[in-house]
C-alpha cells in the first residue's frame, strides 16, 4: 500500500485538505480522513453518515418479535400444563419475554450492522500513531499520482507524509 | 482550534493504565481477601448445605433475595442514566457515562450470582432455564422467576455492548501510546479502530438506537424485579404500586452508587479538573428528586395498606412502624429521605462531600429498604401459623460482604485497564461545549476551544 496524507491539528485545516483534495479531481470516496474524536459541526464529519443501521434494528426488533411469539405459542402448546381453565398461551405474561426478546433482537443487529460496516468492511490501511494526539489525519491511498496531490494537502500548520 | 492539546487530558487518563500504584495492590490485596473469604463460606454453605444459611419456614427468601433486589437495583446507576443523557445531549455527562455504565455490568453481574447462591444445589441451575425439557416443568412463562431470566440477560447483554463499544476508539489511543505487550493486547481490543469518518458516524448511531433501546430495557428489569414480589399473594407483596416503586428506588440507589463511585475515582486517580463539583451538583439535585419521589411512592404504599385496614397486611405494617422491624425502618426513612433532603436542598451543602454522605445514607437506605420488603412480609403470612423469624447466618453475611467487596475488586481492576473517562466523548464534547468547567478548567494546558469553527466547511 502507498499513501500520501497529510497531519492537520485544526479540523478548520483538516476541512480545508478534503476541500483542497476534491478540488484537485480526487472522489469523494477515496478520500480518508481520520481523527481521534468525531467532528460533527463539520462538512467532512458528515461524509458516509448515511445508514440503514435504524431499519436494520427496526427490522430484526420485529423479526425477534413474531420469532418469540411463535416459539412460545409452539412450546407452550408442546407442554400444555394444567392451567386450571386459564389459557394455555397466556398472552399478558407472554407479552413480558416477547418485549424482551424484541428490544435484545433489535439491540444485537445494531452492534451487527455496526461491526460489519464500521469494521470488516472498513479495509484501508492508511494510519498514523499521532492521531491519537489530536491530529486529524486527511489522505488518499494508493494515489495514482502522489507528486499531483501534495500541493492539495501542503497547507500553513500541516506536514504532509508518504508512506 | 488546535486539538493536540488534548494531549495533556488523553496523557492524564491512559496514565492509570499504564502506571500502577502500591494503592492499587493494596485495594486488590484488601478486597480479594474479603472475597475469598466469601467465597470460602459459599463453598462451606455447598458441602454443609443450605441450612447453615437462616433461611428456615416460612423466611424462605431472606438476604440472598434482599441482595439480589438491592444489587438489580444498583445497576440501574448506569446505562439508564447514560442513556438518558446521552439521548438529551447533556453535554456534562461526557465524563460520567463510563464511570456510570460500568456500575450497571458489574452489579448486574453480582446480582445475577443470588439467585444461583439462593438455590443451595447451584449444579440444578439449569433448572430456572427456560428449557423444553421432558419433565414438563418447563417451559412456565407464566413464572416471573422466567421473566426475570429473560429481563436480566437482556439487559446484561446491552448493557455489557453499550459500554465496550465506545470503549473501542480509546483502546485505540493506548494501542498507539503502548509498547511491548500491552500494544498487542490493546491492539486486538481495539478490532483494528482507525477513526474514520465512516467508524465514528457508525459508532454514533449505534449508541443512539442502543441509549432508545436500552431504556424501556432498564425500566422493564426492575419492574419484573418487582413482579417477583408483586405476583405472590403475600401481605403487603400483592400491590399494584411496586412497579413504579422499584424502578424509582432502583434509580434512587443507583445514583447514589455513582456518586460514591465518581467520588471515590476522583480522588484516588487525581480526577479532581474533570469530575467537577458541577457533576455533583447536577447529580445531587437528580439524588434530592428521587428522594423526593421515594418519599411519595413510600407514603402511598402505607397510606393504602394503613386504610384498607386488612388483617393480615396490618401485621407485617405495624411489624414495621413500631415493632419488631421499626428502628431498621426508622432507619431506612432517616437515610432516604431526611439526610437527602436536608443536604441536598440547601445548595451550600449540595457540594462533593455533601453528596457523598447523602449517597452513602441512601445506599444504606436502600439496602434497608429491600430487606423491610423480603422479611417482615414473609415472616408474617396471611394465616398465624406460618409466622416466623429470620436471622441472618454469619455464611450469609460473609457472603453480602463479599460481595461489596467484589463490586470495589472489579471496579478497581476495571479502572486499570480501561481508561475510566471515555477520552473520546470528552474531547469531542470539549468541541461542542466550550468548557466554562469543562475539560481541563484552571488547568494550564486546558483545551482550546475559543476559536469558532473556520468558515470554510463548517456545518451551519
Amino acid at each position: 500500500m502507498s499513501a500520501i496524507y497529510g497531519l492537520y491539528a485544526d479540523p478548520a485545516l483538516a476541512q480545508r485538505a478534503v476541500n483542497n483534495l476534491r478540488a484537485a479531481g480526487v472522489a469523494d470516496a477515496d478520500i480518508t480522513v481520520i481523527s481521534s474524536e468525531p467532528f460533527e459541526h463539520l462538512e467532512f464529519g458528515h461524509r458516509d453518515a448515511k445508514t440503514a443501521m435504524p431499519w436494520i434494528a427496526t427490522g430484526a426488533g420485529a423479526a425477534g418479535l413474531m420469532l418469540t411469539y411463535y416459539l412460545l405459542g409452539a412450546s407452550q402448546r408442546s407442554w400444555p400444563l394444567v392451567t386450571s381453565g386459564m389459557p394455555v398461551v397466556p398472552l399478558w405474561t407472554n407479552l413480558i419475554i416477547i418485549f424482551e426478546m424484541t428490544m435484545l433482537s433489535a439491540i444485537l443487529a445494531t452492534v451487527a450492522t455496526l461491526i460489519y460496516t464500521a469494521f470488516i468492511s472498513e479495509r484501508g490501511k492508511m494510519y498514523d500513531p499521532e492521531v491519537s494526539d489530536g491530529y486529524i489525519l486527511v489522505g488518499v491511498e494508493n494515489p495514482s499520482d502522489a507528486e499531483k496531490l501534495e500541493p492539495a494537502l501542503t497547507i500553513d500548520g500541516g506536514r504532509v507524509k508518504r508512506s | 482550534m488546535n486539538r493536540t492539546l488534548t494531549k495533556p487530558f488523553t496523557d492524564d487518563m491512559v496514565r492509570p493504565v499504564m502506571n500502577t500504584t502500591v494503592w492499587f495492590w493494596a485495594i486488590v490485596l484488601a478486597t480479594g481477601t474479603v472475597v475469598a473469604c466469601g467465597a470460602a463460606a459459599w463453598a462451606y454453605q455447598l458441602w454443609y448445605g443450605i441450612g447453615v444459611s437462616g433461611k428456615r419456614w416460612p423466611t424462605f427468601w431472606a438476604l440472598y433475595l434482599t441482595n439480589f433486589v438491592f444489587w438489580i437495583g444498583i445497576s440501574h446507576a448506569g446505562t439508564l442514566i447514560s442513556a438518558i443523557l446521552r439521548l438529551v445531549n447533556a453535554g456534562w455527562r461526557r465524563p460520567v457515562t463510563r464511570v456510570a455504565e460500568v456500575i450497571t455490568v458489574f452489579a448486574l453481574m453480582i446480582g445475577a450470582m443470588f439467585p444461583i447462591i439462593h438455590l443451595g444445589r447451584p449444579w440444578l441451575a439449569f433448572w430456572l432455564f427456560p428449557y423444553p425439557s421432558a419433565r414438563e416443568i418447563w417451559p412456565n412463562f407464566r413464572s416471573p422467576l422466567a421473566w426475570d431470566f429473560f429481563a436480566i440477560n437482556t439487559y446484561l447483554t446491552g448493557s455489557l455492548l453499550f459500554l465496550l463499544l465506545p470503549m473501542i476508539p480509546d483502546f485505540a489511543t493506548i494501542r498507539d501510546r503502548a509498547t511491548g505487550w500491552r500494544k498487542k493486547v490493546y491492539g486486538t481490543l481495539s478490532f483494528g479502530w482507525r477513526g474514520t469518518t465512516k467508524q465514528w458516524n457508525r459508532l454514533e448511531s449505534a449508541m443512539q438506537i442502543m441509549a432508545i433501546a436500552i431504556l424501556p430495557v432498564a425500566v422493564s428489569v426492575h419492574t419484573i424485579v418487582s413482579f417477583d414480589f408483586s405476583m405472590a399473594n403475600v401481605p403487603m407483596w400483592h400491590s399494584t404500586i411496586f412497579g413504579p416503586y422499584f424502578v424509582a428506588g432502583a434509580i434512587f440507589s443507583g445514583i447514589a452508587a455513582l456518586i460514591i463511585a465518581m467520588a471515590a475515582l476522583r480522588k484516588a486517580l487525581g480526577f479532581e479538573k474533570y469530575l467537577l463539583p458541577l457533576h455533583f451538583d447536577n447529580l445531587g439535585k437528580l439524588l434530592l428528586l428521587m428522594s423526593i419521589l421515594w418519599g411519595y411512592f413510600v407514603f402511598n404504599e402505607r397510606l393504602t395498606v394503613w386504610y384498607g385496614n386488612e388483617h393480615h397486611e396490618m401485621a407485617v405494617f405495624w411489624a414495621t412502624q413500631r415493632g419488631q422491624f421499626a428502628p431498621l425502618y426508622w432507619t431506612m426513612v432517616v437515610c432516604n429521605f431526611v439526610v437527602p433532603i436536608a443536604i441536598l436542598s440547601n445548595p451550600y451543602t449540595r457540594n462533593i462531600v455533601g453528596c457523598v454522605i447523602a449517597s452513602c445514607g441512601v445506599v444504606v437506605g436502600m439496602w434497608l429498604e429491600r430487606f423491610l420488603i423480603v422479611v417482615p412480609s414473609l415472616n408474617h403470612k396471611a394465616l398465624p401459623y406460618a409466622w416466623g423469624n429470620y436471622t441472618p447466618t454469619p455464611v450469609e453475611l460473609y457472603i453480602m460482604a463479599a460481595t461489596f467487596a467484589a463490586m470495589i475488586l472489579l471496579y478497581t481492576l476495571f479502572a486499570k485497564f480501561v481508561p475510566i473517562i471515555a477520552i473520546w466523548e470528552m474531547k469531542a464534547g470539549d468541541f461542542v461545549h466550550p468548557p466554562q468547567q469543562g475539560i481541563g478548567a484552571g488547568d494550564p494546558h486546558r483545551i482550546d476551544t475559543a476559536a469558532a469553527p473556520s468558515s470554510t466547511g463548517a456545518v451551519s
